[in-house]
């Protein structure tokens, strides 16, 4: 029999959410890591029991934590007594410690002018596909960093932040993150990410190099609205038996690359509006997509005040409304662009999170919705794991 | 023997319940305390401090017998009663933020 772990981070601390894969009786535990604000929890597919979480704080700065126990106890890593010591002797304490490679040089400010880059926090934790030691960080202000044992210590993959265009990124209005963390399971030098606001970029070297993916992107908000960089993606998905294929929510417009990012196209279609943060992609349809569309970017709430997930059975462009057991009247939710994650079973489960507190599941691919818990604190992201 | 008071959140993250007690070789001061605090608590470096210059975060204060000492020197002695622990080192994470 199989389960399901939903792994949800929130702006006061982490809960953990399990069910039998028939998916309809939940049990939840936390809050993990009660007031804190918690970015991203997720786990290792090599090592399910493995789960990595990103807990940060405006006054005491970045942690990181780890279980090796599927959740019940946590540790930030390299604490054991026999971890505390290096070779000299000294204490070591290094899981929070994210320092750029070099120089950190500047990036463009809200009012054009440049601005040293400064580390803030991890949006997005994303564990290698094959080693659970092995775990990539996006962080704030914009960087990607690696971990080679476990999240014990941090080095920067900084030729993408010292990319000749670095100098233009820019921050939204969540700060100059790095959200989106794609790895290719058919090319293990080939990755994907994402920046708000710079775009999307590509390696084919492990991290060594990159290349920005934003042609055919159009933003109106920016001076030239084709440029090279300033595009603000707030997320790109993929299905792991495509991964030249990559579904983008752009701040307004649906994307779709089927080039490994070499060009994109608009697939919103037919959507009330084109403007949203998550996207995702079915376990098992690769052209089954799901994206909750919001009003606009000043006013972060569904359409007409109903919260609907759109589906597209044709990779884009045609779109359905999922209303079976959301609120259809007087929501003025938001949800976020890491809140939303898929299981691995059949049918295929769909699980977003809001800025009120709900979890929603869908055990039947979007068919029907219920809320799994209602009151949360503002969930910041959602991560499945499907357990056998 | 020198007495210790973190926040809660840093009290946690610590797993430690109550003030923290240490023993400091040096001089007491900021600095020293804090050293040894690190030393003692490893999860709680880059907390109060940045990992690399070492300056206080800014929504990290320190008292001392009912003074904010946040922007003396960290090397600057501290008071007698702090030394021999007759009166807590305070950390606190600054009302902020609404």
């Amino acid at each position: 029999m199989s389960n399901v772990r939903v792994l949800v981070g929130t702006r006061k601390g982490a809960f953990i959410l399990t069910a039998d894969g028939a998916r309809k009786r939940w049990k939840v535990s936390g809050p993990h890591f009660a007031g804190w604000e918690i970015y991203h929890v997720k786990g290792s597919p090599a090592d399910p029991n493995r789960i990595y979480a990103s807990q940060t704080s405006g006054w005491f700065g970045q942690i990181i934590q780890r279980s090796d126990d599927g959740g019940k106890k946590w540790n930030t890593p390299g604490s054991s007594p026999e971890e505390l010591k290096s070779p000299d002797g000294m204490p070591k304490g290094e899981s929070n410690k994210f320092v750029y490679d070099g120089v950190p040089g500047t990036h463009q400010w809200y009012d054009g002018t440049q601005h040293p880059w400064e580390f803030k926090r991890v949006w997005h934790l994303e564990p290698s596909l094959d080693d659970p030691d092995h775990v990539y960080a996006g962080v704030e202000d914009a960087a990607l960093f690696e971990s080679n044992d476990g999240g014990k210590s941090w080095k920067e993959l900084s030729g993408l932040r010292k990319h000749d265009t670095g100098p233009k990124w820019q921050p939204g209005a969540g700060g100059m993150c790095l959200h989106t963390i794609l790895l290719d399971p058919q090319d293990r030098q080939r990755m994907y990410i994402a920046i708000s606001a710079a775009g999307a970029f590509r390696t084919d070297d492990g991290g060594t190099t990159w290349k920005p993916i934003n042609h055919g992107l159009h933003s109106q908000y920016i001076p030239d609205p084709n440029a090279e960089v300033g595009h603000c993606v707030h997320r790109i998905a993929m299905h792991p038996s495509r991964p030249a294929t990559l579904f983008m929510q752009k701040h307004w417009d649906v994307m779709r690359s089927d080039d490994g990012g070499g060009s994109w196209r608009e697939v919103s279609g037919n959507l009330p509006s084109d403007f949203g943060f998550p996207i995702d992609v079915h376990a098992h349809e690769p052209e089954t997509i799901y994206v909750v569309p919001i009003k606009s970017d000043s006013e972060h709430y569904p359409p007409n005040s109903r919260l609907r997930v759109y589906r597209s059975r044709t990779g884009g462009n045609e779109w359905e409304a999922l209303t079976k057991g959301l609120p259809q009247r007087n929501c003025y939710v938001n949800v976020l662009r890491d809140a939303m994650s898929v299981d691995s079973l059949e049918p295929c489960g769909v699980y977003f999170g809001t800025t009120g507190g709900q979890v929603y599941g869908s055990a039947d691919g979007g068919d029907s919705w219920k809320p799994i818990v209602r009151d949360l604190p503002a969930v910041l992201s959602v991560e499945v794991q499907t357990l056998q | 023997m020198i007495r210790v008071v973190l926040p809660p959140h840093l009290r946690t993250l610590a797993r430690v319940d109550g003030d923290v007690e240490l023993d400091v070789n040096n001089r007491v001061t900021q600095r020293s305390i804090l050293d040894e605090l690190e030393a003692r608590y490893p999860m709680l470096r880059g907390t109060m401090r940045d990992h690399v210059t070492q300056l206080r975060r800014p929504l990290v204060r320190f008292f001392a017998c009912g003074e904010d000492l946040s922007h003396e020197s960290p090397d600057a002695p501290l008071p007698e009663v702090i030394a021999n622990g007759s009166e807590p080192f305070v950390i606190i994470g600054a009302i902020a933020g609404g």
